[in-house]
């Protein structure tokens, strides 16, 4: 038999431990498509979930050499396309144009981390409807997951047994405002 | 009985909904004291932009400048302001890196007042080339003409570093709102605030993955603008060593503006979350105890700018250059046009903030609010100081000149703080002030473990995985 969901759970939790042993007996039933909805990052979450490291670094590391090689080129080139001695310096004279790329490394490296950020996280989301409650953002932590077929029940109880304050099947999607 | 564990750095705060509750309800009407303020403010920026427009029309001339002084107190304010800016991004970025974690009630304030402060900051070069339509001739651009700005140049150096410091910092300013902005966005009641803050958030859930990413980003943010606080002031510093003035060619510039801008900014922080604490009521995050650490701070760096400025005579004296000599003789001798402001500046940066090394004047609001604005003020004559004096005693005795700022930079100076203010009390009511996500990190998790039990019923089992309990 395939796996095809039969539509998903959302466990609202009030706290931390709860929401740890909810995903932590998840993952022993072999549910890995988890959703955790949390008002505050805790590396409680991160190490049950053990997700993979985030592509984010990579993107800050290519943006920062690659300001670091614009700067240089910036002022190579462009000196280069003007030769005028100023100073008895040589065209090229790289110290001072360490610091423009020294700047564009800080500059091209911060806004490709954002555009990395944007990238993973999918950012913005254009969905307005979406899974959600509006109390994640203030002090309840939620689960949503779907059960695999068969599974349904042993979910729910699952997660009440957790701790779980709530447990809504089929739940309506809440809209959220986006762009 | 129920186990309260309290959070160490915020020992007032309780609970996750009390943070949401105090910090959101700043979005709430504003009273009539704040309408006053903010009309001041606006006030200010009438005056600066009338005051700006009568300088285009009638020339730079109404700026008082003349030969040799070509730099006076437009410049001085621009290095005032950027300085300013530093403390913001060294409470959001190198505290975090330090994992300081009182930072996280006030670095939202403290980094607002660093966008903002570049913000005014980025007026003054503009103000001061007097042809305000002819600033892009700043940025390197391909052009017909064939002409490239000198990269050779500290002021283009300026350029960059001032360009590149804004636009990180209002990333970093705007990216860590994201999830506070998401909290606005799901109680606000106003339709106009609920689409602003829902566009705002881009639609942010606080789902794993989200918050995975935004941490990684957030943290290689705070490891990129830390540089960058190191980096700006002394690049603003160059803009004087660099060139062969006397007073101002010197090695030790670099450090020495860098202190400087972090023991001002500390000073403004607290000038303006000060007031904010007790009008808003935010006893519980702004504590005393970031009073005093701030002012720690500000007691050393006092002590490294105070370092710099015997430094500047001594070797100013040792140096055996007639030129250097004058100006360090003149800089504090009474017989000179310039000794009040070099006094007011010593003053106000080292005899009153020793007052800072007795506990109860750290601890004490109304004393760290008035020891502020010495500070606020010294930092600017400092500025002054440096500028205009050397400028007026360069090599040649017959360039020497005098200058006094005219009416319409004394109301430019005046209506920047307009405009910095406006800016700063506009941000107070628009956006979540102090950062809720990131408050809720210090303190203690909601736990199941920690839950009052009727009589009767047995200790639950403590549970696998890791806890933490202690914030």
């Amino acid at each position: 038999m395939s796996t095809r969901p039969e539509g998903g759970m959302l466990a609202l939790f009030g706290e931390l431990d709860a929401t740890v042993t909810a995903i932590e007996r998840l993952r022993a039933l072999r549910v890995h498509d988890l959703v955790v909805f949390t008002p505050v990052p805790r590396h409680e979450l991160e190490h049950a979930l053990q997700e993979p490291e985030s592509p984010v670094r990579i993107f800050t590391l290519v943006g920062g050499l690659t300001g670091a090689a614009t700067g240089f080129a910036l002022g190579t080139w462009t000196s280069l396309d003007w030769p005028l001695i100023t100073g008895g310096k040589p065209i090229i004279s790289l110290p001072p144009f360490v610091i423009i790329a020294f700047e564009l490394t800080i500059l091209f490296g911060a806004l490709s981390t954002v555009l990395g950020l944007l990238i993973a996280a999918r950012l913005p989301r254009m969905r307005p409807e979406v899974i959600y409650d509006p109390t994640f953002s203030a002090s309840k932590f939620g689960v949503y997951v779907v059960p695999a077929t068969g599974q349904a029940a042993d979910v729910r109880r699952l997660l009440s047994e957790a701790g779980a304050e709530e447990v809504r099947e089929h739940p309506a999607e809440v809209r959220v405002g986006t762009l | 009985m129920a186990t309260v564990v309290r959070s160490e750095t915020h020992p007032n705060i309780t609970s996750y909904e009390d943070v949401n509750r105090d910090v959101l309800k700043l979005l709430s009407r504003p009273g009539p004291g704040y309408r006053i303020i903010l009309s001041l403010a606006v006030a200010g920026v009438i005056t600066l932009f009338t005051a700006w427009g009568i300088q285009i029309v009638l020339g730079i001339g109404m700026s008082g400048l003349r030969n040799p002084i070509g730099w006076g107190v437009y410049i001085t304010t621009f290095v005032f302001w950027v300085g300013i800016a530093h403390s913001g991004t060294l409470i959001s970025a190198i505290l975090y890196l330090f994992r300081a974690r009182w930072r996280q009630s006030i670095y939202r304030a403290a980094e607002a007042m660093t966008v903002f402060a570049v913000m005014t900051a980025g007026l003054f070069p503009i103000i001061h080339v007097g042809r305000p339509w002819l600033a892009y001739y700043l940025i390197p651009y391909p052009n017909q003409r064939m002409i490239w700005p000198n990269f050779r140049s500290p002021l283009l150096w300026d350029v960059f570093a001032v360009g590149t410091y804004f636009t990180v910092s209002a990333t970093f300013f705007y990216i860590g709102m994201i999830p506070d902005l998401a909290a606005a966005r799901d109680s606000a009641v106003v339709p106009w605030r609920r689409r602003l803050y829902g566009m705002l958030s881009l639609g942010w859930r606080g789902t794993n993955w989200e918050w995975k990413h935004f941490t990684r980003a957030y943290l290689y943010l705070a490891a990129l603008a830390t540089p960058l606080v190191l980096s700006v002031h002394s690049v603003v510093s160059w803009d004087f060593a660099m060139a062969l003035v006397p007073g101002w060619h010197s090695t030790v510039f670099a450090p020495y503006f860098v202190a400087g801008a972090i023991y001002s900014g500390l000073a403004m922080v607290l000038t303006l979350l000060i007031p904010v604490r007790k009008i808003f009521r935010l006893e519980a995050y702004f504590t005393t105890r970031h009073i005093e650490a701030m002012a720690k701070v500000m007691l050393l760096t006092s002590l490294i700018v105070s370092y710099a400025y015997l430094c500047e005579v001594f070797v100013s004296w040792y140096s055996f250059e007639p030129a250097e000599q004058t100006g360090g003789y003149l800089m504090f001798g009474a017989s000179h046009e310039y000794w009040w402001s070099a006094w007011l500046m010593l003053t106000c940066n080292f005899f009153v903030p020793q007052l800072l090394w007795f506990r109860q004047v750290r601890r004490s609001i109304p004393a760290m609010f008035v020891i502020t604005l010495f500070v606020n003020i010294g930092m600017w004559f400092e500025r002054y100081s440096i500028i205009v004096l050397s400028l007026s005693h360069e090599y040649e005795p017959w360039m020497w000149n005098q200058y006094r700022p005219s009416l319409t930079g004394v109301c430019i100076i005046i209506g920047s703080f307009g405009w910095f203010l406006m800016w700063f009390l506009l941000f107070l009511r628009l956006l979540p002030a102090v950062s809720v996500a990131e408050l809720k990190e210090v303190l203690p998790a909601p736990l199941r473990r920690l839950r009052p039990r009727p009589p009767g019923v047995p200790p639950r089992r403590p549970l696998g995985g890791p806890e933490e309990v202690r914030s």
